[in-house]
């Protein structure tokens, strides 16, 4: 690997033993994974943020290296934590458990990692330029990076993307280099999609099937260009069955036409998706009563917020209703009068964290819908919590009547066609 | 006395009595970072613990949170002395990085057994 003067010097120890720990890693990643160097990166998102995760192995380290004095080189920013840093105690969170989240937290703000505390990063500020280098490590902003704003990023683990925001550079391999981001599958729709619930069910097949490829997706039903909350839930589902940090849909993401290019060049496996009924089933345990409703992942948006507010308002949930988002988009929801509006139901906006990292199964919840087909693919392993898959309306009905309609069982948002 | 040369991840020396697993070895929930022991069901090492042994294995797997788990065993004093695998990845090789336990890949490792005496010095392995 041909290292930079600088990127000797910091791997020799002349910038101290922090900085030589965090090249070694770089360094030794890049070795692994055969780059020819190092280069530049914009940004470094840090996933391993919340304590369900970290345990105390992690968080010891965190507080040995700020304790040693390592500094961030460039902005880092924090994947969710598994607890609203303030609002933690209406969660049911336990005091040991804040306690030992927040030091995680103060570790990596003592080395310069800001508490964004959310894996959309791109609707709070930092959206990275096209062409962009990163070391971003959530699956699902890894996907959307790359993806939809055409920004380069392997989907670094937690400690890798600390190490690359502390010597300010990565290893250039994968989706860093631009004939590693060439299609290998294609994936022909020929069903409608509407809502990010389809999309969701769509990401949940294609990632089982293509691994950590890069699909292709010609979508032929006539209908509108997806939308963004779209574009997150079809990325995210496919980090979570996949390893897919990398796709491109035909006239609709930044890499497309480069993609289809290279399609002429080799022949990608071609996949034609018909119905999604099969997705939906695998991810809806056979539920009616439901006594915990999780939406946010990815994080909302504001649109998906307001969409939550106008379905509760004047009502009162029975089943418990979180809706998670960062604390950027919490605020923008809280002016906008959204916030008061789906409180004064009864269910709680919570930011900083979601249902994937928080400790929901010490929580007491036994059967769970949701809209993120990645959040009901986890559960069943990551949270030991069966769950109901929909979108983000059955679940809010199923906040309100804390059943969950068996008619509804499999249909999704009935778009599927044969 | 056998002598190989590996590609050395984490510079550094050691010795001790070597330990081989034919499978790879994940450390979140493989390995207790209380004890040093493998855990994991079915694995072939399950019930040995991995304190200053010279680890050989083929490759790592699992959750990238076991470089952590790498770095909490060694601040107990039960971590391996070193790390020798087939084909490093990069969770393995993160742990040992963080928590300066001297590592090795691109090595034969089925020329080890357990209980082998070896020997590591940067790229060097000395067997027997």
């Amino acid at each position: 690997m041909n290292l930079t003067q600088a990127d000797q010097a910091m791997l020799d120890g002349s910038f101290g033993p922090v900085v030589q720990k965090a090249m070694r890693m770089v360094a030794a990643l890049g070795k692994i994974f055969g780059a020819n160097e190092l280069v530049p990166v914009g940004s470094a998102q840090v996933s391993g943020v919340s304590y369900k995760n970290l345990g105390d192995a992690g968080l010891e380290f965190l507080e040995e290296w700020a304790a040693q004095g390592a500094r961030v080189r460039v902005p880092a920013l924090m994947n969710p934590a598994g607890m609203d840093l303030e609002r933690w105690r209406e969660m049911g969170i336990s005091a040991e458990f804040a306690a030992r989240q927040q030091r995680v937290v103060a570790a990596l703000t003592t080395m310069g990692v800001t508490a964004t505390c959310t894996c959309t990063p791109y609707l709070v500020g930092y959206e990275p330029g096209a062409g962009e280098h990163l070391a971003w490590s959530e699956s699902s902003a890894v996907s959307y990076a790359n993806s939809v704003l055409g920004a380069r990023t392997n989907r670094e683990g937690g400690p890798g993307a600390l190490a690359a925001a502390i010597v300010g550079r990565t290893a250039a391999y994968g989706l860093h280099l631009p004939e590693r981001r060439k299609a290998t599958h294609l994936i022909d729709v020929s069903c409608a999609l509407a809502g990010p619930a389809d999309y969701g069910a769509l990401g949940y097949w294609v990632g089982g099937q293509v691994a950590d490829g890069v699909p292709y997706f010609r979508l032929h039903a006539p209908g509108r260009r997806p939308e963004q909350e779209e574009l997150m839930a079809l990325g995210a589902a496919m980090g979570a069955s996949g390893a897919v940090a990398l796709y491109h849909i035909e006239g609709v993401t930044p890499e497309a036409e480069f993609a289809r290019s290279a399609l002429k060049d080799c022949a990608p496996t071609r996949l034609v998706v018909r119905d999604l009924a099969a997705a939906f089933a695998a991810l809806n345990s056979p539920l009616e009563h439901i006594d915990f409703v999780g939406l946010g992942c990815p994080h909302c948006t504001l649109a998906d917020i307001e969409r939550v507010a106008a379905l509760v308002k004047g009502r009162r949930v029975r089943a418990t209703l979180w809706v998670t988002t960062s604390r950027g988009v919490a605020a923008r929801a809280r002016e906008s009068g959204a916030v008061d509006t789906i409180e004064a139901s009864g269910a709680r906006v919570f930011a900083d964290t979601c249902l994937v990292v928080a400790p929901v199964e010490e929580l007491g919840f036994r059967a769970m819908a949701t809209n993120s087909a990645k959040a009901a693919f986890y559960a069943p392993t990551h949270s030991r919590i069966e769950r109901r898959f929909g979108t983000l309306e059955q679940c809010v009905a199923a906040a309100l009547s804390g059943e969950w309609p068996p008619q509804d069982a499999v249909a999704g948002s009935g778009s599927c066609c044969a | 006395m056998l002598r190989l040369i590996g590609r050395v991840i984490q510079p550094g020396q050691a010795e001790g009595e070597a330990l081989v697993s034919s499978a790879p070895v994940g450390f979140l929930g493989g390995v207790d970072p209380d004890t040093g022991i493998v855990i994991e069901a079915g694995h072939p090492l399950v019930g040995q613990c991995v304190a200053g042994k010279v680890l050989v294995f083929p490759t790592g797997k699992g959750s990238t949170v076991g470089s952590y788990t790498l770095y909490r065993l060694a601040t107990r004093g039960l971590a391996p002395c070193a790390l020798i695998n087939a084909r490093s990845e990069a969770i393995v090789a993160v742990g040992a990085i963080m928590a300066e336990i001297p590592m090795l890949d691109q090595v034969d490792i089925s020329l080890f057994h357990s209980g082998d005496h070896v020997r590591i010095n940067g790229e060097e392995i000395l067997v027997g």
